[in-house]
């Protein structure tokens, strides 16, 4: 029997319920949600019977050594952890202030109008297919990032780790960047939203005790909105640690751990699309396929982490009140 | 009765498409670099031949080893021999052996972009093996700038590129780095992957191609026919007689001339750095992977007959798509070998 009887049930015999139709709508959707859960299942068992042969070899090692040589059959999968991490955190560093920024100008801030048009083309941007945005990257950031951003960042900021070495114009910086401009348009689109369907009452109420509009926005329909926001915010980050194409042409490919974001870098996603074609040493094919089980799991943990921290916040902050 | 005659005739009319459509279809799978003009050599042999229709996935050629390997496909492409190992895995799997035919070749050229330089470069080994083992830095080092006494080089950090997706390419280049140093042969070794020693990764000839195009002071290795078409400037090897040539078809077909007298029965030769005055160093064959033992004798007369058109009549596609042509020796004997699967 299919679990979780709904509640409208009630003491109908389950055939006269299968005859009205109640009970077949329930079993059929019942069937198309767990396919989800199904796939999931399935897939993450394809990548653990898959990667069979490097998870007895290299065991945790897998996860702690550099060297990725495929002839003498050597593989570490830390760079690729490191490049996907840095990559993704450097995106919504740059995504989050700017995404969440206009998403309270198109809500709270914005004529109808203005808001309405704008949306149109930010949702024209988040339909753009990511290799457009890579050849983008690599024959628009990339040239100027080598030319001014990378030499103004040296010159400047040179005595910081995070700007050394030679400008290439791409690496982890650009990679990132490159991201950012990627996930903003989801950020914005779903915050709007959320922002949007904040009730009208609660402004109304923050700006008769006398709040300023921006009081009443920031104090009371932002946090209101927060949940969502968050929300905005992991669909983003999935996005950035999963991007494959655009970074792949902009990251430089090369299994670098290195603390300067002018360094060229690698990401999971990258390496198992650029190698996986040729591996034709099974145990080069398998450690791709381990890799992809690294990906999933770092995607699971990091959502995961973010999921705990919004409930935590939510708490501490005694929900929604804040005036 | 009229409408009865009416009926069977449609169902004779049907029954005559499906059988015309029921050609024999023979798949394949492998090598991206061969690609187009094995695209060309199957639709035109199903033009003359309409009964045999041959489908090919330029899926690269790890993975058209895996897959004739597996039993997936009928026959496999790669641009790189396949090791002893696979061939093992292949013939303890079916019980028969897995055949290497060459079919044409190719050129790697090293491409660079030196702002300051406009005159064609050149190259010897040394230099090649140190600029990609990270061991020579700097456009001006006595390495580079020796054979080039005429042309002034900066004295600017040298930006590597190379190949980040697994390719025949990167085989042939590592083949031939390989065999001119030993310190790239004990360290890096030959593949389709390697662990480079320096440099940034680009996808594909093109993705190789427009990273150096852009990136001053940049060095990277692709396809004579990207380089040529992309109007990158690509510099002279010195091959292994001493002469530094510029890579075109006819370098290509010396360098396969010079290798067939000498090949092996089973095909799997390597012909970087072969010898000859006017053969180009970076040479290689790429290859078809037929199964020794068809169980289908209907797909095995048609790949028989595909084979031997492709070496003979089908070599005149060859330069039109910037492929150097078999040497009739490879020829003759590869048509002995064809009549010898069963």
């Amino acid at each position: 029997m299919v679990p979780g009887a709904s509640p409208s049930a009630g003491s109908r015999s389950f055939i006269s319920r299968l005859r009205s139709g109640d009970e077949i709508a329930r079993i059929v959707t019942f069937l198309f949600a767990s396919s989800v859960v199904l796939v999931t299942l399935l897939l993450v068992l394809q990548l653990w019977h898959d990667s069979s042969l490097p998870r007895h070899k290299f065991g945790l090692n897998f996860f702690a050594t550099r060297v990725w040589d495929p002839i003498a059959e050597q593989f570490g999968a830390l760079p690729f952890i490191y490049g996907t991490i840095v990559t993704a955190a450097v995106a919504l560093l740059i995504a989050v202030p700017l995404g969440i920024g206009a998403a309270i100008f198109l809500a709270e801030l914005a004529p109808q109008k203005i808001s309405d048009t704008l949306q149109f083309f930010i949702d024209l941007l988040a339909a753009v297919p990511s290799v457009i945005y890579g050849v983008l990257g690599i024959f628009i950031v990339v040239p100027i990032m080598r030319q001014y951003i990378q030499p103004a960042l040296k010159h400047s900021l040179g005595l910081l780790p995070f700007f050394q070495g030679p400008a290439y114009g791409i690496g982890f910086l650009t990679a990132g960047i490159v991201l950012a401009i990627m996930v903003i348009p989801y950020i914005i689109s779903v915050s709007r939203e959320v922002l949007l369907s904040v009730p009208r009452d609660q402004r109304e109420a923050a700006l008769a005790l006398g709040s300023t509009r921006w009081e009443s926005t920031w104090k009371v329909v932002v946090p209101f909105a927060r949940t969502g926001i968050m929300g905005s915010i992991f669909l983003a980050m999935a996005r950035a640690l999963g991007e494959t194409m655009a970074v792949t042409m902009v990251i430089g490919n090369a299994p670098i751990i290195s603390a300067s974001l002018l360094s060229p870098g690698y990401s999971i996603a990258a390496v198992i699309a650029n190698e996986l074609t040729e591996a034709a040493n099974i145990v080069h094919f398998q450690s791709l396929v381990e890799l992809g089980l690294v990906l999933f799991l770092l995607t699971f943990i990091l959502n995961g982490l973010a999921r705990l921290m919004m409930v935590l916040t939510t708490q501490k902050g005694s929900g929604m009140g804040h005036v | 009765m009229k409408r009865i005659t009416g009926l069977l005739l449609v169902v004779l009319a049907l029954g005559g498409i499906v059988l015309a459509q029921n050609a024999l279809l023979i798949n394949g799978a492998g090598a991206s670099f061969p690609n187009p003009i094995y695209s060309k050599w199957f639709d035109e042999f199903h033009k003359a031949n309409s009964s045999i229709q041959i489908n090919y996935q330029s899926v690269g050629s790890g993975a058209g080893i895996k897959q004739a390997t597996d039993g997936t496909v009928d026959f496999g492409a790669s641009d790189g021999p396949m090791s002893d190992e696979q061939l093992k895995a292949y013939s303890d799997k079916h019980g028969s052996n897995l055949l290497h035919f060459p079919t044409v070749l190719g050129a790697v050229v090293p491409t660079y972009t030196i702002p300051s330089v406009s005159a064609s470069l050149n190259f010897t080994p040394e230099a090649l093996a140190g600029i990609f083992l990270g061991k020579i830095t700097k456009w001006n080092d006595p390495a580079i700038a020796g054979p080039n006494k005429d042309v002034k080089l900066p004295a600017e950090d040298i930006v590597v590129v190379h190949r980040s997706d697994g390719s025949g390419t990167t085989y042939v280049f590592t083949d031939y780095l390989s065999k001119v140093s030993d310190e790239w042969k004990n360290k890096v070794s030959k593949g389709t992957s390697v662990n480079w020693p320096v440099g940034l990764g680009a996808k594909g000839n093109e993705g190789v191609t427009g990273l150096v195009k852009q990136t001053p002071n940049s060095i990277g290795y692709v396809e004579l026919i990207y380089a040529a078409k992309n109007n990158v400037s690509y510099g002279a090897v010195k091959n292994s007689s001493g002469v530094f040539l510029k890579a075109d078809l006819a370098g290509v077909s010396e360098a396969a001339a010079g290798a067939a007298k000498e090949m092996p029965d089973d095909f799997r030769v390597s012909i970087t750095n072969a010898p000859g005055k006017k053969a180009y160093p970076i040479s290689s064959f790429t290859w078809l992977l037929i199964p020794a033992k068809f169980s289908d004798t209907a797909k095995r007369d048609a790949m028989k007959h595909f084979l031997k058109w492709a070496i003979t009549d089908g070599q005149k596609d060859a330069e039109e798509l910037a492929y150097a042509r078999l040497p009739k020796e490879v020829v003759a004997k590869e048509l002995k070998a064809i009549d010898s699967i069963q």
